[in-house]
């Protein structure tokens, strides 16, 4: 059975539901419990669910060191951003001590942040900046773009006994999905093929992925019948999926709201052309942010960004009806 | 403190040897701060260092053949050679972690206290640092949380005058650690680093006080890093102490200076328990040697815990 909720209400029905489940879920962050009544700490005190002062680092690291006890903190840091300010941690300490250790220590904590929301939030508020953590040996990236999956996606990331670094893209914050009733968990690793065709493979990450829908509908009607596919988590990446779409498909377009060399996109894209070059009869084209910092103004933040109109444009780039420009 | 000065003797010779690999950071002279803080804890007290962390793990009961074999990159090494001299762990005695970027360890001993409290123990967290660890942004912000908790983490700063290559005076105008943390209330005291007793003494005192749920402390020990920054550091940046100062301040002479003035510590003893430290160090080369390195593809198998 299932229910409708928006998508960051899904994320926090994971959170409810796996601190009802296991006692060793923590819940901290700043302004996450501004009044007695808040549910979380009605449910479960405030031994467990803790209002942290504007301490990043701090609180990032009391998560790692209570991890190695056993404990499994989920912390909400709500801009991808302010976690930038505890790299030292989310780099250097939480994903690296369980191999630094020889496997002595675990630690199963959850960095749960919003990204790419502009709307004015400008430079320091809307970065797409999931893709430095890609690479990060140790840490697992997951990026829901539907309400099941940001419950889903959630669930498996408090489970997992590694650093997990949830983004929720801000966009999505009221888009309301069926969500499954009661334990539903969605693995890290696994891709999702939204939409089958046969003529391009586009994937599209986070909000994008409702972007790229859309797209395929109009390219449907124009005869283009593309497959779109939502990785669901960065690391680890399905690559076999995407993979075996291109197999199918030959051309790959990639929506990502990211800059471009920062991207997941390059990434992506590196893995198709190094593993299914054999499968492209055309270049592989990334739509991207451009590299700039997400401006203020209104107009200048479109212009930026990924949208249909330039996600149509680059498949037909990828199949040869339009010249293949910047 | 026999023991951690003879290892971390030997394992200066092995990393001019080549034996000991990369970059390595003795705490000759520092004995006694480890020796009188560790010797009181329980293996369900966590400890955390930093990157001058061989003593502490020493001293918190991790065998010292497991540390050198660690130093040496082999499969037998605390963390089968894939953490080394900045990165030792020993979980079963309670060494959580040593760090190797200054002051990264402070917020994980205080997740240790948490955890403590939650479970409803009243085991403690200690985190050695040193005076440069104080001036960081992440000291002042776990101290701050530490004190709103109220958490049982006790703050041992290693204040050998020195952060890295500079003295204190080029890092702060505030000349006591003690005085750093002086706004949050905690408890706080200086010592004198080098006399292990009255480290035990005051260690003692405020370890009771912690368990009893005090809240945070702050232990500063003055000291003196007799080597280099790491093994290998010309150290042109400081006058090199004297032998006959060294004499007066190092901390087993100090120790055994006391003992026969107070008549405890009858004549040969020093020199059988250094004895017995340099053939248990040697002991330990002889068994890291014969152990082999790990299996290169061991390096992809502990990325990531469970599957």
């Amino acid at each position: 059975m299932a229910h409708e909720l928006p998508y960051i209400a899904a994320i926090a029905e994971a959170i409810h539901e796996e601190m009802e489940r296991d006692e060793t879920v923590l819940y901290f962050g700043q302004n996450i419990a501004t009044s007695e009544n808040d549910p979380f700490l009605q449910a479960f005190g405030s031994d467990r669910v803790r209002v942290t002062p504007i301490s990043e680092t701090a609180e990032i690291g009391i998560a790692v060191g209570a991890a190695f006890a056993g404990y499994r903190p989920v912390v909400e840091l709500y801009m991808a951003e302010f976690m930038l300010v505890a790299m030292d941690q989310v780099v250097n300490e939480a994903p690296r001590f369980h191999y630094m250790s020889g496997g002595q220590v675990k630690v199963p904590i959850v960095l749960k942040a919003g990204y790419g929301f502009t709307c004015g939030w400008a430079g320091q508020h809307t970065g797409s900046i999931y893709g430095m953590f890609m690479g990060v040996p140790g840490l697992k990236v997951a990026l829901p773009a539907t309400a099941a999956d940001a419950k889903g996606l959630m669930t498996a990331s408090i489970r997992d006994d590694n650093p997990v670094v949830f983004f929720h893209h801000y966009l999505l914050t009221l888009e309301h999905g069926e969500v499954p009733d009661g334990e539903y968990v969605v693995q890290l690793g696994e891709a999702a093929v939204r939409r089958e065709g046969g003529d391009v493979t586009i994937v599209a990450l986070g909000w994008l992925l409702g972007k790229a829908l859309k797209a395929a509908e109009q390219l449907a009607a124009e005869g283009i019948n593309a497959e779109v596919i939502d990785p669901r988590s960065l690391a680890p990446l399905d690559t076999a999926t995407i993979l075996e779409s291109v197999a199918k498909t030959g051309r790959l377009v990639i929506v990502d709201q990211s800059t471009r060399h920062g991207s997941a996109a390059a990434v992506i894209a590196a893995e198709v052309a190094s593993e299914g070059f054999s499968s492209l009869r055309a270049p592989i084209k990334l739509v991207c942010a451009l590299d700039a910092t997400i401006p203020y103004s209104e107009p200048m933040e479109a212009y930026l960004l990924p949208d249909e109109a330039k996600i149509v444009d680059a498949v037909q780039q990828v199949l040869g009806f339009a010249p293949v420009g910047v | 403190m026999w023991r951690i000065r003879a290892f971390e003797e030997r394992v200066g010779e092995l990393t001019r040897a080549d034996e000991v690999y990369g970059l390595v950071h003795l705490s000759i002279g520092q004995e006694g701060v480890a020796a009188g803080v560790c010797g009181q804890l329980r293996a369900d007290d966590a400890v955390y260092s930093n990157h001058r962390a061989h003593g502490h793990v020493i001293a918190k009961g991790a065998p010292i053949e497991r540390v050198l074999a660690e130093l040496m990159g082999r499969e037998n090494g605390l963390c089968r050679g894939l953490g080394g001299s900045m990165h030792l762990v020993d979980a079963e005695h309670g060494f959580m972690g040593a760090t190797g970027v200054v002051g990264g360890n402070v917020p994980l001993a205080l997740g240790s206290a948490l955890a403590s409290r939650l479970l409803g123990s009243d085991a403690v967290a200690v985190v050695f640092f040193g005076d440069g660890a104080v001036q960081g942004g992440i000291f002042v912000e776990s101290v701050n949380l530490a004190a709103l908790w109220r958490l049982p983490a006790i703050l041992v700063c290693e204040n050998n005058g020195f952060a890295e290559f500079t003295p204190r005076s080029a890092h702060t105008n505030v000349e006591r650690v003690g005085d750093v943390v002086a706004p949050w209330g905690l408890a706080r005291e200086t010592v004198d680093g080098n006399d292990v007793v009255a480290v035990h003494e005051a260690f003692g005192r405020f370890l009771a006080g912690a368990r009893r749920g005090d809240g945070p402390m702050l232990l500063e020990c003055l000291t003196h890093r007799l080597r280099g920054h790491y093994e290998g550091d010309p150290a042109r940046y400081r006058e090199a102490l004297a032998a006959e100062e060294w004499q007066e301040r190092d901390p087993i002479l100090r120790l055994q200076r006391r003992g026969a003035v107070e008549g405890w510590f009858d004549g040969r003893v020093p020199g059988r328990l250094e004895h017995e430290a340099r053939t248990e160090v040697e002991e330990a080369v002889r068994l890291a040697r014969e152990s082999p390195f790990p299996p290169p593809s061991l390096v992809s198998e502990l990325v990531y815990a469970g599957l």
